[in-house]
């Protein structure tokens, strides 16, 4: 089996969840079956993920499957470097948790009855196969199905139950990510007619030789797209309306992963389909703006769901900062944070699930004395509040210190203003957790304006030492638990992780190992990037280090 | 490439149809501007293809120019069936939001305008706390007590006798 690849088996982890969701569908009379066909299901994916991972670690370069049995590029091919490997590890590991966190929600809980089990978890797995499908498409037309089908999952999962909020959210979330989806679409159809191929590998080659102008026209279009998607400031003002009215689990994974999608679409313009500098001034101003526009959202805000949704839209500002600044210390720092933040947002929201658990309510306004009520809880928010507003052994302090690097490397004073701006977002998000911190957890429930009936009770019992309402359910809080580990965890594995990221940017700024294995090496070799283009990414290009790196670790084939 | 300039008008006009539907705050109009989007980006693929008249078969002995691309065949046939699914569903939401508020528009977010109408100032942010003489003051002594009773107009706290019991 000396030709075997793990990476062939990559179109798996799409083909799993959907069929895991095909099996759940059929067992929608058996709650508890449907549960443990979804995690097994997810089970298998996670490990055949972490087995191509440690395999693209190992081997480095990038690999594609090329489907029906066709040549490149007629064929539709997934592509498997780092980048979008690690992103469908942390993908996987996430929505496990948040698996675990909903069936234990579905059973033995009051709400129980306002959520169709029977539906939830089939929907999830396709949610899944939809985002693993965006990571591994190498054609922009997969990557449309791919949104495509995560998005009209997250549609259902957003409006479970068809309650008053939801369906208002709802609407509003459908509208604006079709549109984004149909100029998305406009985009890939302009494309084919300039260029004839959808094969992002192919694209990005013919693309260079269109007129200027086209080219400026075709890449806003696709930042576009993907800006509304990834909630990019002036178009992310859809976020914060939708996400806080679906269940806990469900806005804990859409917080963590659909706007990382958007995200991951961005990286991917900016380097494979239009490297060079063209749009990087516009991308710095407007991530800025994201940052602080989104963080003064958060300030004012007083249900702890809308908070970390502003909170979101403002972190989603770094990582746009990090691919903007152009150089390759700030898209490893991308790359970074990215698996970074996909951890912590999901643990934050999973938390105010169990704060909700048992207060009954996420309104900072009417919880307090949360502290002495459930300890545990406190210490399980805390931790990924710090990490998130960025104290320093934590992941997030890491990845900060990254993108601020990339900043100060950049050193336009443009650059110099957005490095001060993301100082103050963090400095703010630190704020912002505190806020919450202090009311919620420390201020005694008394004190608050409008005190939960509930959270009285609790209180109360707690003072005495009697036995609570509720207790901390077991399965709500060990998958909240294993996210918070994963995510301090990010800390031990910084170096690492941060050497995989480094190799990762190396990639995609050099673009031949992914062109090399969609199309073969003669083609990498006239897609070399010009010398100059490639210092301005900060790497002296002239020693052909780009078609090295594809065969670097030893043979791969 | 040739384009047809019937179909390319009639897709502008299509579009800008849909743009003007999707700014209506009528909910039925918005999904008719979306099914007029959707599908004028279905035609602008097929657009993009070429001229129309052959079929998309390749034999032996075909001139480049006297078959049909299939490729944006296959993508606008992907994308309407997309189209018609989320148009079903966006169709099923519209009709839950009727029968729910009743009126045939997009409803107001009841907790964003509570948001923007509180008031600038918030007792617990912005009252002047008075400094803690002694952090062994008993929790009744907490010079702090009535701070919620602050005002915009006169941020300073001043408690009254403190009682025994305050707190409880």
């Amino acid at each position: 089996m000396s030709d075997f690849s793990v990476v062939s088996l990559a179109p798996l982890s799409v083909l799993l969840p959907i069929l895991g969701a095909a099996i759940a569908f059929t067992l929608v009379r058996r709650p508890m079956s449907q549960i443990v066909v979804t995690l097994a299901t997810m089970v298998i994916t996670m490990a055949l993920e972490i087995w191509m991972l440690v395999d693209v670690w190992i081997n480095g370069g990038a690999e594609a499957v090329l489907l029906g049995g066709w040549e490149a590029p007629i064929a539709i091919s997934l592509v498997v470097d780092r980048f979008s490997a690690i992103m469908l590890v942390v993908s996987s590991i996430v929505v496990l948790s948040v698996l675990l966190f909903a069936s234990a929600q579905g059973l033995g809980d009051d709400e129980a009855p306002q959520q169709p089990v029977s539906i939830f978890h089939p929907t999830f797995l396709i949610l899944t196969a939809g985002v693993s499908n965006a990571f591994l498409a190498g054609d922009l037309f997969n990557l449309y199905v791919g949104f495509e089908i995560l998005l009209t999952a997250s549609y259902v999962l957003l409006t479970i139950g068809g309650t008053g909020p939801r369906v208002r959210a709802g609407v509003t979330y459908v509208v604006v990510s079709v549109v984004s989806s149909v100029i998305f679409l406009v985009a890939i159809a302009m494309i084919y007619g300039a260029t004839g191929t959808v094969n992002m590998a192919d694209v990005a080659m013919k693309l260079g030789e269109l007129d200027p102008d086209l080219q400026q026209l075709l890449h806003l279009m696709l930042l576009v797209g993907f800006g509304i998607k990834a909630a990019v400031f002036p178009l992310s003002f859809w976020l914060p309306d939708s996400y806080p009215t679906a269940p806990a689990p469900v806005t804990a994974v859409f917080a963590g992963l659909l706007t990382k999608v958007g995200v991951y679409a961005i990286v991917r313009t900016e380097t494979l389909l239009f490297p060079g500098d063209r749009v990087n001034t516009l991308l710095l101003v407007i991530s800025g703006l994201t940052m602080l526009v989104g963080i003064l959202g958060a300030l004012v805000q007083f249900d702890i769901k809308r908070v970390l949704s502003f909170t979101l839209v403002s972190h989603i500002g770094y990582m746009i900062f990090g691919v903007s600044v152009a150089n390759q210390i700030g898209l490893t720092a991308t790359v970074f944070y990215v698996v970074h933040h996909i951890t912590i947002q999901t643990a934050l929201f999973l938390v105010t699930g169990l704060i909700e658990y048992r207060t009954g309510t996420a309104n900072i306004d009417r919880l307090g004395s949360m502290a002495k009520i459930s300890p545990l809880v406190a210490v399980l928010f805390l931790i990924p509040a710090l990490n998130l507003g960025g104290i320093p052994p934590f992941s997030g302090f890491l990845g900060k210190v990254g993108l601020i690097e990339g900043g100060v490397v950049n050193g336009t004073p443009l650059a110099w203003v957005m490095v001060a701006a993301s100082v103050a977002t963090s400095l703010l998000t630190l704020i912002v957790m505190m806020r919450i911190w202090t009311r919620v957890f420390w201020r005694p429930i008394e004190d608050s304006e409008d005190p939960a009936m509930r959270g009285m009770e609790e209180a109360k019992r707690a003072e005495a030492n009697a036995k609570p309402l509720r207790t901390d359910s077991r399965g709500l809080v060990v998958p909240t638990i294993g996210l918070v580990t994963v995510g301090v965890a990010l800390t031990f594995v910084a170096g690492p992780l941060f050497d995989f990221a480094d190799e990762a940017a190396n990639d995609m700024i050099h673009r031949t190992p992914y062109i090399e294995a969609v199309l073969g090496e003669e083609a990498a070799q006239q897609a070399q990037l010009e010398a100059d283009v490639l210092e301005d990414w900060g790497i002296s290009g002239s020693d052909g280090a780009g078609t090295q790196q594809g065969s670097e670790g030893g043979p791969v084939d | 490439m040739t384009i047809d300039a019937v179909l390319l008008l009639i897709m502008g006009v299509m579009f800008a149809a849909a743009v003007y539907l999707l700014m209506d705050r009528t909910l039925t109009r918005i999904m008719f501007g979306l099914m007029l989007f959707t599908n004028g980006v279905n035609l602008l693929i097929v657009i993009m293809a070429g001229p129309a008249g052959f079929p998309p078969i390749v034999t032996d002995g075909v001139a480049d120019d006297e078959y049909f691309d299939p490729l944006p065949q296959a993508l606008t046939l992907t994308s309407i069936v997309i189209s018609f699914a989320i148009t079903a569903f966006l169709l099923a939401l519209i009709y839950r939001s009727w029968v729910l508020a009743r009126r045939d528009e997009v409803q107001v977010d009841i907790e964003d305008i509570q948001v923007a109408e509180q008031p600038a100032y918030d007792a617990e942010d912005d009252a002047e706390l008075t400094d803690e003489e002694s952090e062994f003051l008993e929790d009744h002594e907490d010079p702090n007590i009535d701070y919620e009773l602050t005002t915009q107009d006169d941020p300073t706290v001043r408690p009254h006798d403190p009682k025994e019991g305050d707190r409880r």
